[in-house]
């Protein structure tokens, strides 16, 4: 093990678990002085080519309250066939499947290369997968058939025994039933009226008194599910049946007067999807996927009336308290959500529109239940297009990259408790020894639901050392977390992955060095993000960076090195040194700014910034700039204004943008169409290398990002300026009319004048 | 006398007053003496009033305008004014043209009469409609004042108008008469003619409204014993040889029709008259417009009203008029004529609001008019102004319907229509119930089968090709499933919706359509639909939130239209409008028996409103299998204008003749929808009470989300004034509505009713029939207040409290113990009684609640015809039919007396058709209908005839087929032998009998009404 650089890299590999301090301060107090708490980012179910699951199920701790898994970490007896809990200590027998059991004949989870291991669990009745379109049909012509088309494409794409279900809506909601000869039935629902889950079973037909079917043949029962839900059928079955009825699919027949929104019921639609599944699939891997072209206009949930003169809510009206049916339909939503949660469904939204589409008020609907959600401004583009498409793509085994109903369950040793996690999750409200009064995230808990999650959701979970500065740790101790997650895997199958963790424990005070040596800062700078963002969803966003401010003037305090009131002399060590960077991007960021953004954009950013993996949010944080030149290949640069150039092409990446942007000269020369002469073949290799680079991040990325091409003085360029590093302004024009790179017309501070800020403070004796 | 009235509350509690005040009247009135001049005296007020206004004038001037300006299609126009014509060969004519020249003469003084007036006394004898009971036929002309003397006894000849005697009679009633109540024309002549007409004037043998059947009989045997304490029964007191009248003592209602067909039927009828009395309803006539509108439109229970509200108090006459403005006419009579007064909507009066008639007097030389309604002046709009001829009639008059039609249409403005925006053409919704029974039944498919081609026929206006109206379905049971028959659809889409609780239209688009373009998914549709529900076990329906659907429909449509509902079973189902099984024998004659006729929540009753309120009739088809509550599923259709159809116990194989058959006429029938009455009068009088398949929010508009032609809204008036002679009582009917075709329409009917201050006179225009709708309206509404014991006793005191009026006003002294009935009003009695009888007043534990219920509200919408048949019904000998002649045998009297052992007896109401074989029917009869060889052969469960070739089956069916024409309901056929069980049905309807359970027979009920009449005279 050479450098911990490493070192971290390669547990994410294994474990899908990197953490802010990878050796733990011992002791409470010190622990608080550390600034950034001491947490994790989880990728619980982090694709690994080189783990096939094993095909028995785990051994428990037999102390009820602990119930922890069978790890490499656990101190084996192999004469006596015990394992001792390394978590609450406990003395346990191997069952007796493990009696030839022996050092050299272990069993995988005892295998220091096993830290995650998966297990598949064969008992239990494997339930199909589901997924349930709701679908709006408020929409223009060509987005509903583009999105039509999109359905339709989607059927070949589904496991073809999943079952599949159909809700429409526009001013009334029709559940399809499937399945029908002749004639197409559906059931209708009044747009604005909200129904219980049992009155919607009871209009579907659900509750039907089952007393007759079951006396009449007991064999019934077992296919009860299928029978008894008419408006899920599995593809296979009626594969052609729906893809006629998708094509008839017309658009929301009553009219729609000059000067009103279309009545659109999306919330109703929502809760009778909810209550669909709720009534036939409960604690079965199932997905709503809603479909919507514009805000909800009526009934419950309904986010802004039908006047197109009253415009929907924007920030402004937020912060004045003047959105009036906000609160409202967020509870609605929320109140949705919950139960979708507690089902183990999951909600995608795929809001495609021009204006917003009420993603403020629904986003918990995502948020909660580990859906997805995709923002575009039309059905009919291929960033929906494929987007759509990515959900259903294959991973190397031929399974889908998707997974239900998932629980996750931490287990710490007693030096830690937990605070609580932050990601598309929700608690499970399930109290333990290990579970901390101190809440960060959703805490209170040692379980949460994730419902619907794929290999790069991925959680940000934070621990409290709990351990008194009087007791100390003895040498060579080290805190073990053990994270299981049972899911059920998209071949339906139910899966337990455990992941077991250890670090050291050193004292802060003696050791402080080795714990500033162990700081991640990329996983640190997330973390902290995450609790921001987490903290903005509530809080005013100057507070928010108020607070990170602060924490970010701590943690240079404490861990830089400087004479006091000498702001010049102020150093930081390399694994601190690009932390204030991020928090500078962090602060200009869309997660945290709102200026600029709808209040549908910030609540789909925050929405992304919350589930990602450690990399793409360093990347939301902060963009990658790269330059294409003639002078070399290409190269990242600082995200920075003097790094855009004339001669150069720039390429960012922020995600939810790849900006591909030429310089002056390359866009003169690019209009002269030296590209075409033979002898400038370079040049159009010049001009072709980023469209490569660029392909290959959209190949990867979901939900597939704003492709943007652009160029000197382009009206596009926007996206470009507003992320760089104003270090040139118009108010700074000392570099005017130089070679290095072009100012930016702003008042934002630049990272310079950031630093030197942050410097002074933190020099300074009076903070 | 100490029930409150129902409909006709004030005559009621006045009648008290009124008799208390009436022993100076009748001091006054009844003195024989002066009796003479008063039938002199009124029969000119009649015309006297009409004189100055349209008759007078006519006569002598040059009759060239006159005629002529009829409208030609009236071809007919000459005759009126040819009065003078010797030979009454229109009967009609002379009749009312007489009266123009008696009046003058015999006002001022009868002595003067001038030839004309002498011409007039002869012919007072002769009248018929006018004639009530004043004129004695067989008088001879030099006693005039005895015509008015309704003294039976003292006169040899004919007994008094009707002079019901006690018994003793039958010795002296004609021969023919009393056998078989072979009526027909003979007898009547025999009776009263021969010997009266000695020489009188032209033959016109009007007298037979005498009727007299009893048969001119020694005074002091007429007499009952002074007092009547007791019942009928023992009044045979002392000087009755028999206990019993005999029943062809009485009068007899087939006499009285066939005496009216005789002398008016097949004749032409001349509205031109005010005050005139028209043929019977079950007459043959042509109407001939001239200014009034024709009885078919309105008939009236008197046409000359009383002048002042203490007369019509005394009288207990009902003042009203039964108006069915669609009726349907005869080909002949033609369509109304439609007027157009452009872009500013028809020329109405300034403060009434009437609408421009024949009754606008126009003076200033044609610059103004004088509304004949509330006597304002108006000033004649520019584009409508025209001269004015010598005698200051517009020189227009026979161009414009609206000055000289009394009915006639009005194109409406966008003013008259709902939001100011043209109607659209309305829609029919096809609403099916398919509850398990229903598609066990086969039900379902039968209806969906025929709909395919009762669609081809859907209503039009007269001009177009193809029918406007759109159609749509839905079919239910728990939920209600709503159907997409775009025509672009490959096919139909079913949409259902659950939440009955708040029931919507889930769609807008594709739902009401129109069946020419949409056909083959509407044919696709009606093939699935019975199979679509052959697995379904749903038992349970729901029945208000289905109309609210489709009511919810033409709202969304914003279209009047009508909703056909498929129903057979109680609503028990979760949802507004829930009903249970109340039905409770034990109400039955206690003061709760009402709430049996009453809806069970008023969710129905809100909800018809709403219906009324967005033009939506409902029309429901019933077929329960037991209780359905009809009293409380069938207030919607009432109250919407709908029909009400039931069909007990249906089977497929057996009913579906009557239900297809009923079905069709529904649908092809002619409509009028989103329809608003109102009833104008001229001052001293006003509509008071509307009694009828309507809706009011108020006191004057009569709603109607449609009015069919089957429909008849029956109208009370009252006085708030005198009445002028001479001004007359003018109504007029305006219904505001849209066609099938969608055009926004008035149609307006006029009529004029002469006014007298005579009692007499009032008493010799009532129409019989009129009146017996009237009371059968308000006795039924009545049940729904009141116990129905009181109900019953208020129909017969209010019988007897006219009678006795008349009696002491009108009639000549007589013997205490004298029945007298006013001529017009002769077979009221027996009318009377068979209504006391209807199973809505009297129940039978053979008829079911819910059979009540729809009796009762069946009869709230009928048109005069339709009461008189089923108030007494047609009794039809088939076994004397002609069977060369198309004609209908000569009926017979509804008693049991009247059948015979060998004779086959067809018997009709209008509801139900009762073939009834007399156990020993000639068995070449039996072959001859059944093709059996024997009446044991017959199986009695049949609904129709088997299809046999022989001249007997042929003519009986022709004969069917008439009974059936024009009835709104199909009959149910039943086949009876005597002396089986289901016999019983049968012989309750022969209304002359005793009823099986209670209900007096008519001779008894004379008795029960001599009793009272006399109790009232003392």
């Amino acid at each position: 093990m050479a450098t911990y650089l490493e070192f971290i890299q390669q547990n994410e590999e294994r474990d899908g678990v990197r953490f802010s301090w990878n050796v733990w301060p011992s002791s409470r107090l010190e622990a608080t002085r550390m600034v950034v708490p001491l947490a994790c980012l989880l990728t619980p179910l982090k694709e690994r080519l080189d783990l096939p699951p094993v095909q028995y199920e785990p051994v428990l701790c037999s102390r009820p309250t602990c119930k922890a898994i069978l790890n490499p970490l656990c101190q084996v007896d192999y004469r006596a066939k015990l394992w001792a809990c390394n978590f609450c200590f406990q003395r346990n027998q191997f069952p007796p499947a493990y009696t030839g059991i022996s050092e050299v004949n272990q069993p995988a989870e005892l295998m220091p290369q096993f830290s995650t291991i998966e297990y598949v669990i064969q008992r239990g009745p494997q339930s199909p997968l589901i997924f349930l379109y709701v679908v709006d049909t408020c929409l223009e012509e060509d987005d509903l058939q583009a999105l039509k088309e999109s359905l339709q494409m989607s059927l070949s794409l589904l496991p073809p025994d999943a079952l599949v279900g159909l809700i429409t809506f526009g001013r009334m909601v029709q559940v399809h039933e499937l399945s029908c000869e002749g004639i197409s039935k559906s059931y209708v629902f009044r747009g604005t009226k909200d129904l219980t889950a049992k009155q919607i079973q009871d209009m579907l037909g659900l509750t039907k008194p089952a007393m007759p079917m079951q006396q009449a043949r007991p064999a019934q029962p077992k296919e009860h599910p299928f029978v008894s839900s008419r408006f899920l059928q599995p593809v296979h079955k009626i594969d052609m049946n729906l893809t006629d009825l998708l094509g008839e699919l017309q658009r929301d027949p009553w009219p729609v007067t000059q000067g009103k929104r279309p009545l659109r019921s999306t919330g109703v639609a929502l809760s009778i999807a909810v209550g669909l599944l709720e009534g036939t699939f409960p604690n079965t891997g199932a997905r709503i996927m809603l479909f919507t072209g514009g805000p909800p206009t009526q009934g419950p949930g309904m986010v802004v009336g039908d006047e197109l003169k009253v415009p929907i809510r924007s920030w402004h009206d937020i912060e004045k308290d003047n959105a009036r049916l906000m609160k409202k339909a967020t509870k609605h939503y929320e109140m949705l959500a919950n139960r979708t949660a507690a089902n183990g469904h999951c909600i995608d939204i795929y809001a495609c529109a021009l204006d917003q589409s009420g993603l403020l008020e629904m986003k918990c609907c995502a948020n909660l239940t580990g859906g997805y959600m995709v923002m575009g401004d039309s059905f009919n583009t291929s960033l929906f297009k494929q987007t759509f498409q990515r959900i259903f793509s294959k991973d190397f085994n031929g399974d889908f990259r998707m997974a239900f109903g998932a629980t996750l369950e931490v287990k710490t040793s007693r030096e830690l408790k937990i605070a609580g996690a932050i990601g598309p999750c929700v608690s499970l409200n399930v109290k333990g020894p290990c579970v901390s009064e101190n809440e960060l995230g959703v805490g209170g808990t040692s379980q949460w639901k994730i419902c619907g999650l794929d290999p790069t959701t991925t959680l940000g979970i934070y621990f409290e050392v709990v351990n008194q500065h009087n007791a100390p740790i003895p040498q060579g101790g080290r805190g073990a977390i053990q994270f299981v997650t049972q899911y059920q895997h998209s071949s339906t199958q139910r899966r337990i992955r455990v992941t077991t963790i250890a670090r050291n424990w050193a004292d802060a005070q003696s050791q402080l060095k080795h714990i500033e040596a162990a700081f991640d800062q990329e996983a640190a700078a997330v973390l902290m993000a995450r609790l921001g963002v987490f903290r903005a969803e509530s809080e005013e966003g100057p507070d928010v960076l108020r607070w990170l401010d602060r924490q970010l003037i701590r943690l240079c305090q404490k861990f830089g090195q400087y004479n006091k009131e000498d702001a010049t002399s102020f150093r930081l060590s390399e694994s601190f040194s690009l932390y204030p960077q991020f928090m500078f991007h962090l602060r200009r960021s869309p997660f945290l700014q709102v200026f600029n953004n709808s209040p549908d954009e910030s609540s789909y950013y925050r929405h992304h910034f919350a589930r990602q993996d450690l990399t793409q949010s360093l990347i939301m944080i902060q963009p990658i700039l790269y330059s294409y030149s003639f002078h070399g290949p290409p190269e990242p640069v600082l995200l920075d204004s003097s790094s855009i150039l004339a001669d150069r092409i720039l390429l960012m990446d922020t995600f939810f943008q790849i900006v591909i942007y030429l310089g002056e000269t390359i866009a003169q020369w690019r209009k002269a169409g030296y590209q075409d002469m033979p002898e400038y073949e370079n040049f159009k290799h010049l001009l072709q290398a980023p469209l490569d680079d660029a392909q290959d991040i959209l190949q990867a990325r979901f939900p597939m990002p704003r492709y943007i091409h652009t160029e000197h003085g382009g009206s596009q360029a926007r996206f470009l300026l507003s992320k760089v590093n104003p270090s040139q302004t118009h108010n700074n024009l000392y570099a005017w009319g130089q070679e290095s790179g072009a100012p930016i017309l702003t008042d934002d501070v630049s990272l310079q004048v950031f630093m030197d800020h942050l410097k002074k403070l933190a020099v300074s004796s009076a903070s | 006398m100490s029930q409150q009235g129902y409909v006709a509350t004030p005559p009621y509690s006045q009648p008290q007053a009124g008799m208390g005040l009436s022993p100076p009247h009748y001091g006054h009135y009844g003195d024989p003496a002066p009796a003479g001049a008063p039938p002199g005296m009124t029969k000119p007020a009649g015309p006297l009033g009409a004189a100055p206004g349209a008759v007078l004038p006519q006569g002598p001037p040059p009759p060239g305008p006159l005629p002529l300006g009829q409208n030609g299609a009236h071809a007919q126009g000459l005759l009126p004014q040819r009065f003078p014509a010797p030979p009454p060969a229109s009967s009609a004519a002379p009749a009312y043209a007489q009266y123009a020249p008696t009046a003058p003469p015999s006002y001022p003084s009868p002595a003067a009469a001038s030839p004309a007036s002498q011409l007039g006394a002869q012919l007072q004898a002769m009248h018929v409609g006018g004639g009530s009971g004043m004129a004695p036929p067989g008088q001879g002309p030099p006693r005039p004042p005895q015509p008015a003397i309704l003294q039976p006894g003292s006169q040899v000849l004919p007994p008094p108008p009707t002079a019901l005697n006690g018994p003793g009679s039958p010795p002296l009633a004609p021969p023919g008469h009393r056998q078989g109540g072979l009526p027909g024309p003979a007898p009547p002549s025999a009776q009263l003619q021969p010997p009266p007409l000695p020489g009188q004037s032209p033959g016109s043998g009007y007298a037979p409204q005498q009727a007299n059947y009893g048969p001119p009989m020694p005074g002091p045997q007429l007499a009952y014993p002074g007092g009547f304490p007791s019942g009928p029964a023992q009044m045979a007191g002392p000087p009755a040889p028999q206990r019993k009248l005999d029943p062809d003592a009485v009068p007899s209602p087939i006499q009285v029709i066939e005496n009216d067909r005789a002398t008016r039927g097949g004749q032409v009828y001349i509205t031109g008259t005010r005050g005139q009395v028209p043929p019977l309803v079950t007459t043959d006539y042509v109407v001939q417009d001239q200014g009034n509108a024709s009885p078919r439109y309105i008939r009236c229970t008197t046409y000359c009203f009383p002048s002042t509200s203490d007369m019509a108090k005394q009288a207990q006459v009902p003042l009203a008029a039964v108006i069915t403005p669609f009726a349907s006419v005869p080909p002949n009579e033609g369509p109304l004529y439609l007027v157009n007064h452009g872009e500013t909507g028809p020329v109405r009066c300034n403060r009434c609001k009437a609408y421009m008639c024949p009754f606008m007097q126009f003076i200033e030389g044609g610059r103004r008019y004088q509304c004949g309604f509330c006597s304002c002046v108006n000033d004649v709009p520019p584009f409508y102004f025209q001269h004015l001829d010598h005698m200051g009639r517009r020189l227009d008059y026979h161009e414009k319907p609206e000055l000289s039609l009394g009915s006639y249409e009005y194109v409406a403005t966008l003013d008259y229509c709902r939001k100011n925006k043209p109607p659209s053409a309305p829609a029919f919704i096809f609403m099916i119930d398919v509850s398990y029974s229903n598609v066990q039944s086969g039900l379902v498919k039968l209806i969906c089968e025929e709909l395919k081609t009762v669609l081809e026929r859907l209503p039009k206006d007269e001009q177009e090709e193809a029918s406007a109206v759109r159609v749509g379905f839905v079919t239910y049971n728990k939920a209600l499933h709503f159907f997409n028959v775009k025509s672009s659809l490959a096919q139909p889409q079913m949409l259902v919706v659950t939440d009955v609780g708040e029931v919507f239209v889930p769609l807008l688009d594709g739902f009401l359509v129109s069946y020419q373009e949409s056909q083959p998914v509407v044919h696709n549709l009606l093939d699935q639909i019975p199979e679509m529900f052959a697995d379904s076990g749903e038992n349970e329906t729901v029945f208000a939130p289905v109309v609210q659907a489709g009511m919810e429909a033409l709202k969304a449509a914003e279209c009047p239209g009508k909703l056909f509902i498929f129903h057979s079973s109680l609503p028990t189902a979760e949802a507004p409008g829930k009903l249970k099984n109340r039905d409770d024998k034990k109400l039955i004659n206690t003061d709760k028996e009402k709430t049996l006729f009453q809806p069970q929540s008023s969710v129905y009753d809100a909800l018809a409103r709403d219906c009324v309120a967005h033009g939506c009739c409902v029309t429901l088809f019933l077929f329960p299998s037991q209780y359905v509550d009809v009293a409380s599923v069938g207030l919607v259709p009432q109250l919407t204008g709908g029909t009400l159809y039931k069909y007990s116990k249906f089977q497929v194989h057996l009913d579906s003749p009557q239900f297809l058959s009923d079905l069709r006429n529904e649908v092809e029938k002619k409509i009028g929808f989103d329809a608003i009455m109102r009833v104008r009068t001229s001052t001293g009088f006003r509509a008071t009470d509307f009694l009828g398949g309507i809706y009011m929010n108020n006191t004057t508009d009569v709603e109607m989300a449609a009015v069919d032609c089957d429909k008849a809204v029956t109208v009370e008036f009252k006085h708030d004034d005198k009445l002028g002679e001479d001004t007359g009582a003018l109504i007029q009917c305006a219904v505001l509505y849209t066609t099938a075709g969608g055009q926004r329409r008035l149609r307006i009917h006029n009529l004029a009713l002469s006014c007298s201050s005579q009692l007499a006179e009032l008493y010799r225009s009532c129409e019989t029939d009129a009146l017996v709708n009237f009371f059968a309206k308000s006795a039924f509404k009545a049940v729904l207040q009141q116990p129905v014991k009181l109900v019953r006793e208020i129909l017969v005191n209010q019988t007897a409290h006219m009678l006795a009026c008349y009696r002491k006003h009108c009639a000549s002294p007589s013997a205490a113990s004298q029945l007298i009935l006013p001529d017009s009003m002769k077979v009221l009695p027996v009318y009377m009684n068979s209504l006391l009888k209807s199973c809505v007043l009297l129940s039978r534990p053979d008829v079911p609640t819910d059979e009540r219920a729809f009796q009762r509200q069946l009869v709230m919408t009928m048109g005069v015809a339709d009461s008189q048949l089923f108030f007494y019904p047609q009794l039809l000998p088939i076994h004397t039919m002609d069977v060369k002649s198309t004609a209908l045998p000569p009926a017979v009297r509804c008693s049991e007396s009247r059948l015979s052992e060998d004779g086959v007896f067809l018997l009709a109401n209008g509801l139900s058709m009762f073939l009834w074989l007399g156990a020993s029917s000639p068995p070449e009869l039996v072959q001859g209908i059944f093709n059996v060889p024997s009446l044991a052969h017959v199986n009695t469960y049949m609904t129709s005839l088997p299809e046999v070739g022989s001249p007997h089956a042929r003519s009986l069916r022709v004969v069917m087929g008439i009974l059936q024409h024009k009835r709104p309901y199909s009959m149910r056929l039943t086949i009876v032998k005597q002396r089986e069980q289901p016999e019983v049905a049968f012989r309750q309807l022969l209304v002359e009998d005793k009823g099986l359970d209670g209900g007096s027979s008519y001779v008894d009920f004379l008795c029960c009404v001599h009793k009272a009449v006399c109790q009232l005279l003392n």
